[in-house]
């Protein structure tokens, strides 16, 4: 129990996959404008990379190793399809906002990363656990983001305006700045200072 | 088993391609019905967008019903067509059509008191098809709103014709010049108050920098769609 634990815990802090390992870095950046993105972004991976590393696991033994990329893309790919059909159903203007990001998860290097490296070689249910974890860890700096990204640049969470008015009176101006691609370049490297400085395990020696 | 053998990896794949197409279209067509509802509401919202009325999803069907009190389709000729539906129509197939012989849509709307006239319009920019909603008063020339979108023009280049600022100076202006002549809307190159500097300010607007194939497009759009509508909006305003 104490290592499917650890499958959890890992990559939500010291094998982080965005601020650890540096994947996803690009869609980390493009859709943490809002919150409400930000967390719809996360769950569709979520769903994604839980899925595909059960699928995978389970094929594991089956797969011909010449073609094992291929069916890794295959099983992506038509995940990411029904996620992107479900929330064209369900949430539109959220998937409007998505866009082509959606169908990016199929790129996301994370994805691909864990297949190969764990849910080929896993059984079913620690591949579930690793996949979880590795999408929360992700999704979790996803939130992180968009939250300071979302709060300081329009001064809403979720879309409701939380920055009092009296602010404003007094002269404060959301930081339009935020709201470009740069910023969420320099949350996510103000984020892995922090986390450096703080987790012992990442502490390099001198 | 070999795994590696030929015969195996292609039954594998062949399976695999099945199984997947499978699930792939059960998806497709039980979520269909929803998605093309989604599609609907946007629609009403943005015929209602043109008119300044913003509508939400949740209210835009009923908004709608209050709003856009008759909706017909006429003729190149100003005559009304009977048992055709405005919101029905495929303007993807209409714009390929020549001028004569397009099915025109017209949506009329009833805001305080007032009556605007909706055109919906459809073009080519760059990258992919343009679209969108023209508002008019009930003078038939002067423009009230218009609202446009696209599929995948440049992000933040062409993409900004569905941005407030470029849509805003759409509205006064008019169709037709002082001799009564359609003239359409031009779109000025050369950055903010380029339409000004040419001395346009009726029947012009600003371009969008690096935007120039769309904001043409868009021109094109604009001109090739409301022409067949000469003769109606002429006719409507004796």
């Amino acid at each position: 129990m104490g290592k499917n634990n650890k499958l959890f815990t890992n990559p939500i802090n010291i094998e982080n996959p965005v601020t650890v390992q540096i994947l996803g870095i690009c869609a980390a950046l493009a859709i943490t404008v809002q919150l409400k993105a930000a967390v719809v972004m996360s769950l569709s991976v979520l769903f994604v990379l839980a899925f595909a590393n059960v699928i995978i696991s389970l094929l594991r033994n089956t797969i011909p190793s010449r073609i094992r990329i291929i069916v890794q893309l295959v099983v992506i790919a038509s995940l990411v399809i029904i996620v992107d059909q479900v929330l064209k159903a369900y949430v539109y203007s959220v998937s409007k906002q998505l866009s082509v990001f959606v169908g990016l998860i199929i790129t996301n290097c994370i994805i691909m990363g864990r297949l190969e490296a764990f849910a080929l070689g896993n059984k079913p249910i620690p591949a579930l656990i690793d996949g979880i974890g590795n999408a929360s860890g992700y999704g979790l700096i996803l939130i992180i983001v968009a939250f300071f990204r979302e709060l300081l640049g329009s001064g809403t969470l979720w879309g409701f305006p939380v920055v009092p008015k009296a602010f404003y009176n007094f002269g404060y101006a959301d930081n339009g700045l935020m709201i470009l691609p740069p910023m969420a370049l320099i949350t996510v490297g103000v984020i892995i200072w922090v986390q450096r400085a703080n987790v012992k395990e990442l502490i390099e020696e001198k | 088993m070999n795994t590696n053998s030929n015969l195996y990896i292609f039954i594998y794949s062949s399976v695999m391609v099945i199984i997947v197409a499978a699930a792939l279209s059960f998806t497709a067509i039980t979520l269909q019905p929803l998605q093309e509802k989604n599609i609907e509401i946007e629609k009403q919202q943005n015929i209602l967008a043109s008119v300044n009325i913003e509508a939400t999803t949740e209210n835009a069907q009923e908004l709608y019903k209050k709003f856009i009190t008759n909706s017909y389709v006429v003729n190149s000729k100003g005559e009304k067509l009977e048992g055709k539906i405005a919101f029905n129509s495929n303007l993807a197939q209409e714009v390929a059509k020549a001028h004569a012989d397009r099915d025109l849509p017209i949506y009329k709307c009833t805001k305080e008191e007032k009556e605007y006239f909706i055109i919906p319009i459809r073009g080519k920019g760059l990258w992919g098809p343009l679209w969108g909603y023209i508002a008019l008063e009930a003078d038939l020339n002067t423009i009230y709103g218009a609202v446009f979108d696209h599929k995948g023009e440049t992000p933040g280049l062409g993409s900004e014709i569905n941005q407030e600022a470029f849509q805003k100076p759409f509205k006064g202006k008019t169709l037709f010049n002082a001799e009564g002549k359609f003239v359409s809307i031009t779109v000025h190159k050369g950055g903010k108050g380029a339409a000004a500097a040419a001395g346009d300010l009726e029947h012009g607007v600003d371009a969008i920098s690096g935007g120039t194939i769309t904001s043409k497009g868009l021109e094109a759009m604009i001109s090739d769609c409301l022409a067949p509508y000469e003769t109606f909006l002429k006719t409507q305003k004796n």
